[in-house]
């Protein structure tokens, strides 16, 4: 997920990418490492001892950050979009202030925090109300964000919130625009929701006609939306898809059906096995004949 | 007191003729066979390849003093027809007739009914068969016994857990010479663990005037009302509470086996080899794997021969269609005219004449009905009950639901759809997923 982000960064002339991780960083250090090659980037690690909430993580990497006077974006891992880095550096360098969050419209705002714009203004943020009983707005805080460096200088070295303290004050002194996303967003936090926004993913690949995405031609796929990692193996009379994401070095054994869901690397499925809307995790094994549903998530063996 | 009888042998050395009984009941019973009793009478349903009956027979005609076989009951006429047919070609040194009951007499009213024919050649001695039960019918050692203690009724027994046997007919005997001592029909309170198998052996010249006593006592003395409690008529295992009402009604273990027990030189032959009740449907799952395990150890050539995919016993009909990636068993029992597609596993269970499994579909502990159709990946199971449970029916959250998956005639389980502990009626289209339900 968090090379999809990267992938996008990359692609819109962003030169170091700061991880702010507070566990097992070495499980992720491995893959940044190609990464950085593949893309071309310093990708640096800053390890909070203790969490720091949202906003303290920016001041522990201040350094990178306040490296020229560039602006920065912010990006919560667990989101996933389409996202639109150029678009969104264009929109924060013409309007001059201080912040710009990315805002995506929402069928049920009262379940989030909705943006209210200042009268008359179609960017700049007026106030933030939290579950609003009443309809104030439908745009959301989509969990990405664009700063310039002076932004460093409201936070502290403290466990604090970018939502709750940063950006009101950012809001008080006029500075802080909102930026309408375009296409899909999804909050990923939760295994369910991982799994809606990787179709979500898999259906904008597909709109985009992305070659990652696994050609319809292959007898195997079923309604599209397939992708599959090219050092993963299938077996025969397979039925994939529709919204399956098949990792590295995952086995797929003869008579398998698979929809709606995610192999991790080096997992494997075997034979006539079924499986629908369901996580199998890294190196889990799911037996001939086993039929999962629903969102399991299979730890790591 | 000595219970043992001086040892007469005749005087040839042989026993006399001997004929067996086989009670089929009739349209109106084996409702708790249901769903499958609607398309095919229980005695007839087929159960590792075989009706339950063939089993029965097969059994009768390891005896060699057995030459005449009455099927007893209140089935029509035709309904057994060509299962008589096909078995006197199979059983050529058996003389097999239907008599037909026209109201249901109980079943030493039935016995009694057909005194004359069963009686005619003067039989000495005659096998009565419930035809409701799977065991291995351990005839000649019954017949065995009878010679060696002069008995004038044997009846098989086996032993249950304590709890299971108050559901049963249970008998206590004297533990050195097996003489019983005493005979209960479903007790209310513990009286032993050794209980009626449904299986007896009677001598002519005793089963007749016991079941005329019992007849005119019950014309003396109409019965009373059932003392038993709700709790226990619920568990009712032998006999529908109707029957009971009507006063006509002679049965075997309500009306003769105590008084045989008090009265005459009754013993019991105790088997040790399994024994099931077939009442329900879910217990032929069981009956099943029983026979198929038994015609496994006899070394039965009807098998499939066990491979890699084929995992014994298993027995598949020469007609049926079986894909060579499918993998089978154990104890799975494939009829007529199946199709079995790719990649197909099953599992502990019985699929019916002409139904069709498509590939990569999975079926445990289930019945497949004549003609069903199962999907694509599709599953239908049921869930395993212990191998000593004599009860077909297990609590899921709190809820009693039928252990085993069964789909009555002509049912369809779409693609991926799974099924799971329910009892299908026929001709029902399951497109979408359900469990522990009754489709009606």
């Amino acid at each position: 997920m968090i090379l999809h982000q990267i992938e996008a960064l990359a692609a819109a002339g962003v030169t170091d990418i700061v991880l702010a991780v507070n566990y097992r960083p070495e499980i992720m250090e491995k893959y940044l490492i190609e990464y950085e090659k593949e893309f071309g980037i310093n990708i640096s690690i800053s390890i909070e001892a203790e969490p720091l909430g949202t906003a303290g993580p920016l001041k522990l990497a201040e350094k990178v950050l306040r490296k020229d006077d560039a602006p920065f974006f912010v990006l919560n891992s667990d989101v996933t979009c389409d996202y639109p880095f150029k678009e969104l550096a264009a929109f924060h360098k013409s309007h001059g202030d201080e912040g710009t969050i990315v805002v995506t419209k929402v069928e049920e705002p009262s379940k989030y925090g909705v943006v209210v714009h200042k009268p008359g203004h179609p960017s700049k943020i007026d106030r933030f109300v939290e579950k609003p009983v009443e309809f104030v707005g439908n745009r959301i805080n989509a969990g990405i964000y664009i700063l310039s460096p002076s932004a460093l200088d409201r936070i502290e070295l403290r466990p604090t919130s970018i939502e709750h303290e940063t950006f009101p004050a950012m809001v008080r002194d006029g500075q802080l625009h909102s930026f309408d996303l375009e296409g899909f967003w999804m909050d990923v936090g939760q295994p369910k929701d991982f799994l809606t926004g990787t179709c979500l993913y898999l259906s904008s690949l597909a709109k985009k006609q992305s070659k990652l995405l696994t050609p319809t031609t292959e007898p195997f796929v079923y309604g599209g939306n397939v992708l599959i990692d090219p050092s993963a193996k299938i077996g025969k009379n397979c039925r994939i898809g529709p919204n399956v994401t098949i990792g590295p070095d995952v086995v797929v054994g003869d008579g398998v059906r698979l929809q709606r869901c995610v192999l991790l690397a080096g997992s494997k499925v075997k034979d006539h096995a079924w499986v629908k809307s369901t996580i199998v995790g890294w190196n889990s094994v799911v037996g001939r004949w086993a039929r999962l549903e629903n969102v399991t998530v299979l730890g790591m063996t | 007191m000595s219970l043992q009888i001086p040892h007469h042998s005749k005087a040839n050395g042989n026993t006399g003729a001997t004929k067996a009984v086989i009670l089929v009941g009739g349209a109106s019973r084996g409702t708790r066979f249901r769903p499958l009793s609607l398309d095919v009478p229980k005695p007839l349903f087929d159960v590792a390849g075989h009706p339950i009956i063939w089993h029965c027979l097969t059994a009768i005609s390891k005896v060699p003093s057995i030459h005449e076989v009455y099927l007893i009951g209140y089935y029509e006429e035709h309904v057994f027809r060509d299962f008589i047919k096909d078995s006197s070609s199979e059983f050529p040194d058996l003389s097999i007739k239907y008599l037909r009951e026209y109201q249901a007499l109980g079943t030493a009213g039935g016995l009694y009914h057909f005194r004359d024919a069963i009686l005619k050649g003067r039989p000495e001695n005659i096998f009565v068969l419930n035809s409701d039960v799977c065991c291995s019918f351990p005839l000649n050692e019954m017949l065995q016994l009878t010679q060696e203690r002069r008995a004038e009724a044997v009846i098989l027994g086996t032993r249950v857990s304590e709890d299971a046997a108050s559901n049963f007919g249970c008998i206590v005997s004297d533990s050195h010479t097996r003489r019983v001592l005493h005979y209960v029909e479903k007790p209310e309170s513990y009286i032993s663990n050794l209980i009626n198998c449904g299986v007896y052996l009677f001598r002519a010249d005793v089963l007749f005037p016991s079941i005329r006593t019992a007849i005119q006592r019950r014309a003396d003395r109409p019965r009373l009302g059932s003392y038993r409690s709700s709790e226990n008529l619920a568990s009712s295992y032998m006999f529908d509470e109707e029957d009971t009402q009507k006063n006509e009604v002679i049965r075997l273990e309500q009306d003769i086996l105590g008084e045989m027990a008090d009265t005459n030189l009754f013993f019991v032959y105790e088997t040790k080899d399994f024994w099931r009740q077939i009442k329900t449907a879910g217990s032929a799952i069981p009956a099943n794997a029983l026979y198929l395990q038994k015609a496994q150890q006899s070394g039965s050539s009807e098998l499939a021969a066990p491979s890699a995919n084929i995992k014994a016993p298993v027995f598949i009909h020469p007609t049926a269609n079986v894909h060579p990636t499918a993998v089978l068993g154990p104890n799975v029992s494939i009829g007529p005219r199946v199709t079995i597609g790719p990649g197909v596993r099953i599992k502990e269970s019985i699929v019916l004449e002409d139904a069709e499994v498509k590939h990569d579909a999975c079926i445990l502990y289930s019945i497949i009905g004549w003609g069903s159709r199962v999907g694509a990946w599709a599953r239908v199971e049921g869930t395993p009950t212990p191998v000593t449970s004599h009860n077909t029916s297990i609590i899921k959250n709190g809820v009693k639901v039928q252990a085993i998956t069964i789909l009555g005639k002509e049912c369809g389980v779409g693609d991926e759809v799974r099924v799971q502990n329910c009892i299908c009626l026929p001709f029902k289209d399951l497109k979408r997923d359900v469990s522990n339900e009754v489709i009606m």
